[in-house]
């Protein structure tokens, strides 16, 4: 795992990985914790700026790169993790971390999240999970209930069943998979501490309440409760756990072994030997 | 008495081993010291379908695919009908065909060819392990007096690994081939090569690409396959390892674009292939890297279009997405390569260029030069290297990543770079790279995301301009061969024709051709498009001197020189 670790003694502050930039989130949004908790986590693993990348695509949480003091890229809506693949693949020594929403993540970037899972790039995956398009005003989400008629989109609820994070990202073969809750910032900046140790594809879901859009959610805190499992190395195990829990239940599903993608070559010819092959 | 060019068509099913003979031939004449071209027509079925290998030779660099065919050998006349109109021929053709498999086409007949009975399958059956592929390839050796030493050059080193059976068995096929060709007396013996001792290569346009995108310094490739565009990325799989550099296979062209992106941002130069529907899905990231000012490179080989349309056949009408594509004001670059060979010079220009100017830039090749080969003077080394102009950072100093520069072009940090952290954004920005809907940021943004292309001194490579005169072709891309050909037969009657092939697209020179063009009375716009995109384009942004004559036609049939020659010829 690549982290780079400042050697000095006094180590760095969450406020060392917080840009200047004002967050435009609604008031009571999950997000801001989310934002708390990974500076923090950053801090925590004294992570250098410079060698850090935080890539998103659109959305209100995918606007996380801008708020930070690493690097950030903030591309297409839904794209994140294949830039995000792209920059560790040809950058392996960088520490990349990815944010995103659930309709980033899960539906107009449905693809890429399932390939990212099964390629297993060294990278970390924050879904801030608020189950609801807060930057449209208010849209189902592929997380949404299908009784929830309070989208002008969908007045009758979407009738369709929402996918669950946890589950599709096991089986489609991410090598780390975790839950938190926003209003537990201590708990989530220590699921993204370890997600971005873990090698390989690591998946944070953090329910993060849209108090704007979905104001009910404000009774998450009393629906979340511990996972109440040790972490498992072995998907079926986490797999079951995930399909028995209620998706309220926090902490790590699986802490997988799977080696990482990694492809790099080395240079073992010249641009010259190859050339060879058209020589008549 | 000798030809000084001779044009040979190979068809049968798919499976007959039509393309296996027409490289083998284009090899060994390429051994035996004669130049040549092959392009290919097959169907969208990869085996079973109709299949045809088109070869051309001559002593003298093969600009294009020749006007009519010299000699056709057909293995069997399966499917004829779908390609026929590919085969023109005249009274002077030879049909070489095995009468076991039919009659002549009624639609091949019509053209009053020669014809000859060649029973290619009872030869084949004669030797253990013959083919009909090797035994018609050993008739046109006899025929065009290729040396027998070619042949088994080429059978050596295409079938060393299949072992000596296997090379005595297709050997013996061209032996039995070349016998029963004896006293064919078809007049088509080509004129001896020349001496040189100067180095060839046989190369395709799309090896030729990845190579100048290698030679460029790219490092990083994401890939999605898709006709006509797969051996781009599949000639850089490999050689992108062995190099130190990094290719992945991609679930879709989105993600293989916004890979690269994402490589480019990490400062590493970035590549990737496709052909039109692929672009159509890259283009809203390609705004993004317009946006963000991330360098990299698309090649687009086109093909017959819009939707799935003729995904094997070629055609320029790309030209419009690849120019328009983008919503927003949303400068860029695209070039074009003029030959086959080219495609590495203009795709090591296009990395150099989209990595100078901090941009995306699409190249338009096209399958006409991605899957065709041709046998060449070895290129000479291009000078183009992938240098982004990187930050100097100090501290105290804030970081803009979208500096207002003269020029345009703004010093980049990239991760690493201690003191230049910023978020690159799709999102229209400040300098400093932070988010801004404020109307003069959007206002100094657009004007320094033009200027920084208007402004760039792109040299000499704009175009290949050629021979003088007041009659001049304005083309691009591959309908630049058969222009080249046609002028030349001009000039070998006295008369001059000037070409102006343009290999930046866009932004568009208009000062620069207005220049190319000075003197011109009459002009003839020659592109392979339905809409006569490349005309349109050019009206857009100019005046043309002179009377102008449109030669616009979608593909799937190549533009012939024959065919330019004879609307000069009506100019001149």
């Amino acid at each position: 795992m690549d982290t780079h670790l400042i050697e000095q003694a006094a180590g760095p502050t969450p406020q060392d990985y917080k840009s200047e930039v004002k967050p435009i989130w609604c008031p009571g949004c999950g997000d801001y914790s989310v934002l708390a908790a990974v500076t923090r986590a950053f801090a925590t693993m004294g992570l250098e700026k410079h060698n850090t990348a935080v890539v998103s695509g659109i959305g209100c949480s995918s606007r996380i790169p801008a708020y930070t003091s690493a690097y950030g890229f903030h591309g297409v809506h839904g794209r994140a993790l294949a830039a995000a693949g792209g920059l560790k693949l040809a950058r392996p020594e960088l520490t990349v971390v990815v944010f995103g929403g659930d309709g980033d993540g899960f539906s107009i970037g449905g693809n890429h999240f399932l390939h990212a899972c099964r390629r297993n790039v060294d990278m970390t995956y924050v879904v801030m999970d608020n189950q609801v398009y807060g930057m449209t005003k208010g849209q189902a989400s592929p997380t949404t209930e299908p009784t929830w008629c309070e989208s002008k989109l969908t007045p009758e609820g979407t009738g369709v069943n929402p996918i669950q994070p946890v589950q599709l990202a096991i089986a489609c073969g991410a090598n780390f998979v975790a839950r938190g809750f926003s209003g537990d910032p201590n708990g989530v900046a220590k699921l993204i501490v370890e997600a971005i140790k873990h090698p390989g594809f690591s998946v944070v879901q953090v329910l993060s309440p849209c108090v704007t859009f979905r104001p009910e959610q404000k009774g998450w805190k009393s629906a979340v409760h511990p996972y109440g499992r040790e972490p498992t190395e072995d998907p079926a195990l986490a797999m079951r756990a995930a399909l028995e829990d209620d998706g309220f239940g926090l902490g790590i599903f699986l802490a997988g072994n799977r080696l990482p993608f990694a492809p790099a070559g080395k240079a073992v010819a010249s641009i010259d030997e190859l050339e060879q092959e058209f020589a008549v | 008495m000798t030809v000084d060019s001779v044009t040979i068509a190979f068809v049968g099913s798919g499976g007959a081993g039509v393309m296996t003979a027409g490289q083998m031939l284009l090899d060994a004449a390429a051994h035996v010291g004669w130049y040549g071209h092959m392009s290919r027509s097959s169907g969208p079925q990869i085996r079973g379908g109709e299949a045809a290998a088109f070869v051309r030779l001559s002593p003298q660099p093969v600009q294009a695919p020749g006007d009519r065919f010299d000699l056709i050998v057909a293995f069997d006349w399966q499917n004829i009908e779908r390609f026929a109109a590919e085969l023109p021929l005249s009274a002077d053709s030879v049909i070489v065909t095995d009468p076991s498999q039919g009659e002549i086409p009624a639609v091949l007949a019509a053209s009053g060819a020669k014809t000859i009975a060649l029973p290619i399958k009872d030869i084949a059956a004669t030797i253990p392990g013959g083919r009909v592929n090797m035994v018609g390839l050993g008739a046109v050796a006899a025929v065009i007096g290729l040396p027998r030493a070619g042949i088994e050059k080429v059978v050596e080193s295409a079938l060393g690994k299949k072992g000596e059976a296997a090379i005595q068995a297709s050997i013996a096929g061209a032996e039995g081939g070349a016998k029963a060709a004896v006293g064919w007396n078809l007049g088509l013996e080509l004129a001896a090569p020349a001496k040189s001792g100067a180095p060839r290569w046989n190369i395709s346009g799309n090896e030729a690409a990845g190579l100048g995108a290698l030679k460029a310094g790219v490092k990083f490739c994401a890939a999605y396959p898709i006709t006509p565009a797969t051996e781009v990325l599949e000639w850089l799989a490999p050689a992108l390892a062995k190099t130190g550099g990094t290719l992945v296979q991609a679930e879709d062209e989105i993600a293989s674009i916004n890979m690269c992106i994402g490589a480019s941002f990490g400062g590493v130069p970035s590549v990737t292939a496709t052909a039109g529907p692929g672009l159509s899905l890259m283009i809203e990231a390609l705004g993004l890297a317009i946006s963000s000012e991330t360098p990299v490179v698309v090649v687009d080989v086109m093909r017959g279009g819009p939707s799935t349309g003729i995904p094997t056949k070629s055609e320029q009408s790309d030209l419009n997405i690849a120019v328009y594509g983008m919503h927003g004001d949303a400068p860029h670059l695209v070039v074009a390569p003029t030959s086959i060979a080219d495609c590495a010079y203009t795709t090591q220009w296009a990395v150099h260029l989209a990595e100078a100017i901090q941009t995306p830039c699409i190249v338009l090749s096209d399958q006409a030069m991605g899957q065709s080969r041709a046998v060449v003077d070895k290129p000479a080394d291009a000078p183009f290297k992938a240098q982004r102009l990187l930050a100097t950072l100090a501290d105290g100093v804030p970081y803009k990543r979208y500096a207002n520069t003269p020029s345009g072009i703004s010093p980049a940090a990239i991760p690493g770079m201690p003191g230049g952290e910023h978020t690159a954004d799709g999102l229209e920005h400040a300098e400093s790279a932070l988010p801004s809907s404020q109307a003069s940021d959007h206002q100094k943004q657009l004007d320094k995301r033009l200027r920084k292309l208007t402004q760039y001194d792109y040299g000499a490579p704009w175009a290949d301009v050629e021979g003088e005169g007041e009659v001049a072709v304005l083309t691009w891309g591959s309908a630049t061969g058969p222009a080249r050909e046609a002028i030349a037969r001009l000039a070998a009657q006295g008369k001059k024709v000037r070409l102006v092939a343009m290999r930046l697209i866009a932004p568009l020179q208009p000062e620069k051709l207005a220049e190319a063009l000075k003197g011109v009375s009459k002009l003839l716009i020659l592109e392979q498009t339905h809409g006569a995109q490349f005309h349109k384009y050019l009206r857009a942004h100019m005046d043309l001197p002179g009377a102008v004559t449109v030669f616009s036609r979608p593909g799937p049939l190549p533009i012939r020189a024959g065919e330019v020659h004879e609307k000069l010829v009506s100019l001149v």
